[in-house]
């Protein structure tokens, strides 16, 4: 099913027409409203005009996470504050958050692009979705309510936590579509199982998954488990929320709202475009957004696009899998996690050698993580010789922990010199999950 | 009234005790009593040896946590129920104890343990008549 054919199934000409016309537009927007991209433009000797079609978009400036911390909290706001109804935050790396406003227009396209999704997973009018992404400043949980209410679905705003009672809701309301992270609804039949419901009780025929990498190994346990068809839904709150991309039927990539958000690939290193087909980090322009818009914003997302008419009749550019980070962000449960944030915290504690390792399993469908952490020998000189303080350093890092980063940690206190010295600091990780 | 006693704060993991008592065993340390406080992650060794001060030093430059902490070493003779009359008499007095361990030396029993009250214990040691040893006199038992 498609819901918007007109859109998803255009001729390549009409979209890169389209896309041409919303590109000049958009820049033509920023340079006369927001100061850091004339500024950017001007740098590089470019006016609106200069841009006419899709092609010339390879002359723009690239916007960074780092851009978006510099013009902290409204910089890259391109509209009166008026204009904005809703603002949303994504974890900070060392202190700012993310913020992400949006006018009227862009819900709108939101809950327009979230229900092209809905529709391509066969969702319908006559469904109800239970929507167990975080409802808050996390653009999960409103971003796909507002896309299955456009749609005319009910929704059920279950959120996360609760679980016993949204698997009772599940049964009981007979609730037939279910988006939220491919880990909480692994963590959701293990819920299930404790409570003696099978599969065979409940009418779940379909999910929408997304928020974090998964693998067809998951996709399939998913299934199995509830009894339904798993489909994949990717998005990024800078550039909008869910559904910046959604499966179809043929599940061969998800595909891109490419009249809203254009994708690049780029080459991290030489920030070179690259052809289709090739792996590289994945570039996203916001052509009609009005709040906050972004030029070729680098997502650090490790992809690879291709083109070509799809089987479901849908002709917009696919993306593959995510196939990791150009940097070092970690996702645990949902929610993006910097190594940095968590070296700012144990740099803060005396107590703590700057010397670290984080260790992510996935335990019982769930994501663990563990920050191992060398003591300072001079500490434990100071005359202490009971386990008490070590306990009590532990548990002080816990909580400082999950206030920094929304999501608790397991902390483990090393002896000092005994963890590994490491040059690059990719090394200091250790992620045992096995996306790939 | 004490002894020196290292703690030393050691991974749970194979090799990390053996470092230690290497490094005593190549100072010519002798050890006289020792024991482990564990978590899942992580322990305490305690260790009474002749030379504390110099084993200490030698540990805290092989880059090792250690500490050094004055306990109490009560001597008791060799019979059933002496150490329980001698913590009753802590008990009695309110006084506290972190943790205990105890050896037999040259025939008589000795308690170790650690207290946050050290006076009143004291106190409690000398109104006792309890038989405790001192630093001075530790390496003399050997």
């Amino acid at each position: 099913m498609i819901w918007n054919e007109h859109k998803e199934c255009m001729s390549r000409e009409q979209m890169r027409e389209l896309q041409g016309k919303r590109l000049h537009k958009l820049v033509d927007i920023l340079y006369h409203n927001v100061p850091f991209y004339r500024k950017k433009l001007q740098d590089a000797d470019i006016s609106p005009d200069d841009i006419l079609s899709i092609d010339d978009i390879v002359k723009l400036p690239f916007t960074t996470k780092q851009d978006l911390r510099d013009n902290y909290p409204f910089g890259l706001q391109a509209c009166p504050q008026s204009e904005i109804i809703r603002i949303h935050a994504s974890t900070g790396t060392t202190g700012n958050p993310t913020i992400v406003g949006y006018t009227r227009k862009d819900i709108s396209i939101w809950s327009e692009c979230m229900a092209r999704a809905l529709t391509s997973f066969g969702i319908t009018k006559e469904d109800r979705v239970s929507v167990a992404y975080g409802y808050g400043l996390f653009t999960g949980g409103l971003g796909a309510h507002y896309g299955v209410e456009n749609l005319g679905a009910s929704v059920i705003p279950a959120s996360t936590g609760s679980t016993e009672k949204h698997v009772k809701l599940i049964k009981d309301l007979g609730i037939t579509g279910i988006a939220c992270t491919p880990s909480y609804a692994l963590y959701l039949t293990e819920t299930m199982n404790k409570l003696g419901i099978t599969k065979d009780d409940i009418s779940l025929r379909v999910g929408a998954f997304g928020a974090e990498p998964w693998t067809d190994n998951m996709r399939h346990e998913i299934e199995n488990n509830l009894g339904i068809k798993a489909y994949n839904i990717y998005g990024l709150s800078e550039i909008m929320g869910p559904s910046v991309s959604y499966e179809c039927e043929c599940q061969h990539g998800s595909h891109i709202n490419e009249d809203h958000f254009y994708p690049e690939i780029i080459d991290p290193e030489t920030l070179k475009p690259l052809p289709y087909g090739q792996q590289g980090e994945l570039v996203f322009t916001t052509l009609t957004k009005e709040g906050m818009p972004l030029l070729r914003y680098r997502t650090r997302d490790l992809s690879i696009l291709y083109d070509g008419q799809c089987e479901c009749g849908r002709t917009n550019v696919r993306m593959g899998r995510i196939m990791g980070r150009s940097d070092d962000m970690l996702i645990i449960r949902g929610i993006n996690v910097f190594p940095s944030q968590i070296e700012s915290v144990l740099l803060s504690i005396p107590e703590c050698a700057p010397h670290y390792q984080l260790i992510v399993d996935r335990v019982n469908n769930l994501d663990v993580l563990t920050v191992q952490v060398e003591m300072r020998q001079e500490y434990f000189v100071s005359g202490f010789d009971t386990l008490t303080p070590i306990t009590t350093l532990e548990n002080k890092l816990k909580d400082k922990l999950k206030s920094v980063l929304s999501i608790s940690a397991k902390v483990q206190i090393k002896a000092p010199n005994t963890l590994t010295r490491s040059e690059g600091k990719s090394k200091l990780i250790i992620d045992n999950r096995k996306i790939e | 009234m004490t002894v020196h006693q290292l703690s030393v704060f050691l991974e749970n993991k194979s090799g990390t005790l053996v470092k230690v008592l290497k490094l005593l065993k190549e100072a010519n340390i002798q050890l006289i009593a020792s024991t482990i406080a564990d978590t899942a992650e992580y322990g305490i060794c305690r260790i009474i040896c002749s030379e504390p001060t110099c084993a200490y030093e030698i540990l805290k430059n092989a880059g090792i946590a250690v500490s050094l902490a004055d306990v109490f070493a009560i001597q008791l003779d060799d019979v059933p129920g002496r150490a329980a009359d001698a913590i009753e008499i802590f008990s009695r007095e309110g006084i506290s104890i972190a943790y205990l361990y105890s050896f037999l030396l040259k025939g008589k029993g000795v308690l170790i343990f650690r207290t946050d009250n050290y006076e009143k214990a004291k106190e409690a040691i000398t109104l006792n008549n309890l038989n405790f040893i001192a630093e001075k006199d530790l390496s003399k038992l050997l």
